[in-house]
């Protein structure tokens, strides 16, 4: 066996790889986009894996899936808000079922180090109803990975792995194989029906994918990544991660019964082992309280008592850790040290030199002849742009937001309307936006914040910037007049202010383009 | 066997090369380990820091439990304070006091300097002003961590091996710096030890050190050093207070 050491993100790309897929597909997202670069990284040496960043998740699932029906094995990559976007290929996709296999690894974040929310993809493999893993360590993600796509490939169903950022995000030595899986030849499905989800075959469809599910529970029931052990009258049920906290406390004397979930559908019949011989039980989760509801049930749990985040044991939102872990399993606590705290945060910023910065000096200068203008905005470094001292926007939604909100404040009577938006995020979410509003002749102003990369993930290929995005803008309708280039740049600053106000003024669909390249991406490089 | 470091400091500081070195270190010396580190928004100019543990046994979490850390090894002083909470009793705080103030409210550097001193087990060096010796400004991290590497359970061959391959690709120019940088820093980290455990006070350790060339301090005159400054104060004043940087070996 050899060893590497990888993050677990990297580990779930190795794991893909000597899984022999044929092709990576995403969006880049914290804390997913170092599963995809690891297998680029490879791809780039081989040349025998598509490796390109798609224009945005849904695009990504529907590539893959279509490697999928092709025959050979596709990875697809993405953060958990990211799946909301993909989710209509996603819950699909379950319908049509697969050919070669189809595993979709999706880093949630729970407590938001880098996200809006931090819902749980648990959920979302329930929803679709398809097998879905959830490796506590660096090992099981690369281990859990080459399963996935046996199974998806076997049962002929998608299968998810969801992570969490501190796995997704911690590195470790893992043992990988010294024999890689060859990739599968080209063989497409020939199954029109079951590709073709008209609604006659879609109930048969659908009706096979209910079908599968008590063997999708057989297997979660037999897999070595749900592991029981019976010991006393407590009881513990630790999902993924959770058992990593629970082993950091656990006195090697302990009386404790433990159930350690890996795998899903939930192991109902492993959890009605553990319930029947214990007085209580405590569901750890990082995440929702998703195996807790589920024991909890609308009328309780007869036999035992269950702690969790609904009852209180643990935080109801944000992050596990070794320390309440601890605390909810009643041990003692271990303290820290009585010393002055820091007396200040230190919230990231835009970098030295940023262009964003230079466009919002213009724009708020711009608008402040307006009465407390509020400016609707985008996820991106430029989502910095919100703190002091710049506080130049005042929304942040989901990808692509900015655009349609500005026209739904616009249609109210709001004025001036105005989003601000990446080069990246407009490719993603953002064009259909621009289209409905050039076609109702919305008075929105679009700015477009054109740095040539996705910046804030580190700087990887933007699908709509320089002149690609010059034709795009004017191809969704806008008025050539009222498409206006700026270079971002102390010295424009006057220059820039102009061409804002006479926008601001204009009464229909405009874009600004305010055109200069990151400065960490002409770092990276050069 | 367990060791269990917060690395601490500023987004774009080399956190993580820091963090590289270690693991690879870890793994060639037959230890487990486990690093957890931060990505994506914080690391644009915000507060980062890795939990990073490597024992003979094997570990379980990725975070560190508090009151469980050995070492916060920090590239920026107000950064310790941050995380010093979670020091286990007899824990060690290595840091570099050249501050990065990219925040309008930083506390001012009497105020920071002297809760850092007062602090009992506390190695501090100008991790700027030796990295600049050595040649970029950038190697502040590598300073810091040579600074930390007599706690550590490594050699000096072990650590470098791996700054070796880190830089590899920028060059034997860049590499050379980053090893001068580890060595100026874990001299400048045991003389400033060596004159806190001989009796001056840390502030004055401090400022010693900090006036004193990089390429010349040599911790086996820390004793001949706290001596001069015990048996005549104001004389040490002097030379403190005077033009220029001290060469460690000077008459004494």
């Amino acid at each position: 066996m050899k060893r590497e050491i990888l993050l677990g993100d990297e580990a779930v790309g190795l794991g893909a790889v000597h899984a022999g897929i044929s092709g990576v597909y995403g969006y880049p997202g914290t804390p997913s986009t170092e599963i995809f670069e690891f297998v680029e990284g490879i791809a780039k040496k081989t040349g025998t894996i598509h490796a390109f960043w798609s224009t945005n998740e849904k695009v990504a699932y529907e590539e893959a899936l279509g490697m999928s029906w092709a025959g050979k094995r596709a990875l697809i990559t993405m953060k958990h808000v990211g799946l909301n976007v993909a989710a209509d290929a996603f819950m699909n996709s379950a319908i049509t079922g697969t050919n070669g296999g189809l595993v979709l690894s999706i880093a949630d974040d729970p407590g938001m180090h880098s996200s809006q929310n931090e819902q749980d993809s648990r959920y979302f493999a329930k929803f679709a109803q398809i097998p879905c893993f959830e490796p506590g360590t660096q090992q099981e993600c690369y281990d859990m990975t080459a399963e996935a796509f046996d199974l998806s490939e076997e049962l002929g169903v998608p299968v998810m792995l969801r992570m969490v950022t501190r796995i997704a995000h911690s590195r470790s030595a893992i043992e990988v194989t010294p024999a890689p899986r060859e990739q599968n030849p080209l063989r497409p499905s020939r199954e029109i029906h079951k590709w073709t989800l008209l609604p006659s075959n879609a109930r048969v469809q659908y009706k096979l994918l209910t079908e599968k599910q008590p063997e999708l529970l057989r297997r979660a029931e037999a897999s070595r990544f749900n592991r029981i052990e019976l010991r006393g009258k407590r009881g513990i049920i630790a999902c993924g991660i959770a058992w990593n906290y629970v082993l950091e406390n656990l006195p090697g004397d302990h009386d404790f019964s433990i159930l350690r979930i890996g795998q899903y559908p939930i192991p109902a019949g492993k959890i009605r082992e553990l319930v029947e011989c214990v007085d209580d039980v405590l569901v750890l989760e990082d995440g929702y309280p998703f195996v807790e509801e589920m024991l909890r049930g609308p009328f309780g749990l007869k036999q035992a008592v269950v702690k969790g985040r609904l009852s209180g044991e643990l935080p109801r939102t944000g992050e596990l850790n070794p320390d309440i872990v601890r605390r909810a399993m009643g041990l003692e606590p271990r303290g820290g040290l009585e010393l002055p705290e820091a007396p200040v945060g230190r919230p990231p910023t835009l970098c030295p030199g940023c262009p964003h910065h230079d466009t919002f000096l213009a724009l708020n200068e711009a608008i402040s002849i307006y009465d407390t203008p509020q400016v609707f905005s985008d996820i991106g470094c430029y989502t910095l742009g919100a703190l002091p001292p710049l506080e130049a926007i005042h929304s942040c939604v989901d990808m692509g937001a900015s655009i349609g909100m500005a026209s739904g404040a616009a249609h109210a009577g709001y004025r001036p309307a105005v989003a601000v938006i990446g080069d990246s995020t407009f490719a993603h979410g953002g064009m259909t936006s621009l289209l409905s509003a050039t076609e109702q002749h919305v008075d929105v102003n679009v700015v477009i914040l054109d740095n040539d990369t996705v910046a804030m993930t580190g700087t990887q290929r933007s699908m709509a910037t320089g002149e690609t995005l010059d034709r795009i803008v004017v191809g969704l309708g806008v008025e050539p007049d009222h498409v206006r280039v700026i270079t971002p740049v102390p010295k424009n600053h006057d220059a820039n202010v102009g061409v804002f106000r006479e926008e601001l003024a204009w009464e229909g669909p405009s874009v600004i383009i305010a055109r200069r390249p990151c400065i960490e991406k002409v770092k990276r490089h050069k | 066997m367990e060791k269990n470091l917060i690395l601490a400091g500023v987004g774009g500081q080399g956190i993580l090369s820091i963090a590289f070195v270690l693991d690879n270190a870890s793994v060639r010396a037959g230890y487990t380990f486990k690093q957890a580190e931060v990505h994506g928004m914080s690391q644009r100019g915000g507060a980062v820091q890795s939990n990073l543990r490597y024992a003979d046994h094997e570990i379980y979490s990725d975070l560190i439990p508090s009151g469980r850390v050995d070492i916060i090894l920090s590239v920026e002083p107000l950064e310790v304070e941050r995380y010093w909470r979670m020091l286990a009793p007899d824990g060690w705080v290595i840091s570099s006091v050249t501050p990065h103030v990219n925040i309008p409210d930083y506390p001012p550097m009497d105020q920071l300097l002297d809760q850092l001193t007062a602090f009992p087990n506390v190695v501090l060096v100008d991790a700027g002003k030796i990295a600049k010796a050595a040649g970029t400004l950038k190697a502040q991290n590598m300073a810091v961590l040579g600074a930390a590497s007599p706690l550590l359970d490594f050699t000096d061959d072990q650590l470098l091996e791996f700054v070796g391959v880190l830089f590899a690709r920028k060059g034997d120019r860049v590499v050379q710096i980053n090893e001068r940088a580890y060595r100026y820093g874990k001299a400048a980290g045991l003389f400033f030890r060596g004159l806190v455990d001989a009796g001056v006070a840390p502030r004055i350790a401090l400022e010693l050190g900090r006036k004193m060339d990089p390429a010349t301090i040599d911790p086996g005159l820390a004793s001949r050093w706290a001596g001069r400054v015990a048996s005549d104060p104001a004389a040490a004043q002097a030379l403190l207070d005077s033009e220029g940087d001290l060469a460690c070996d000077r008459d004494l």
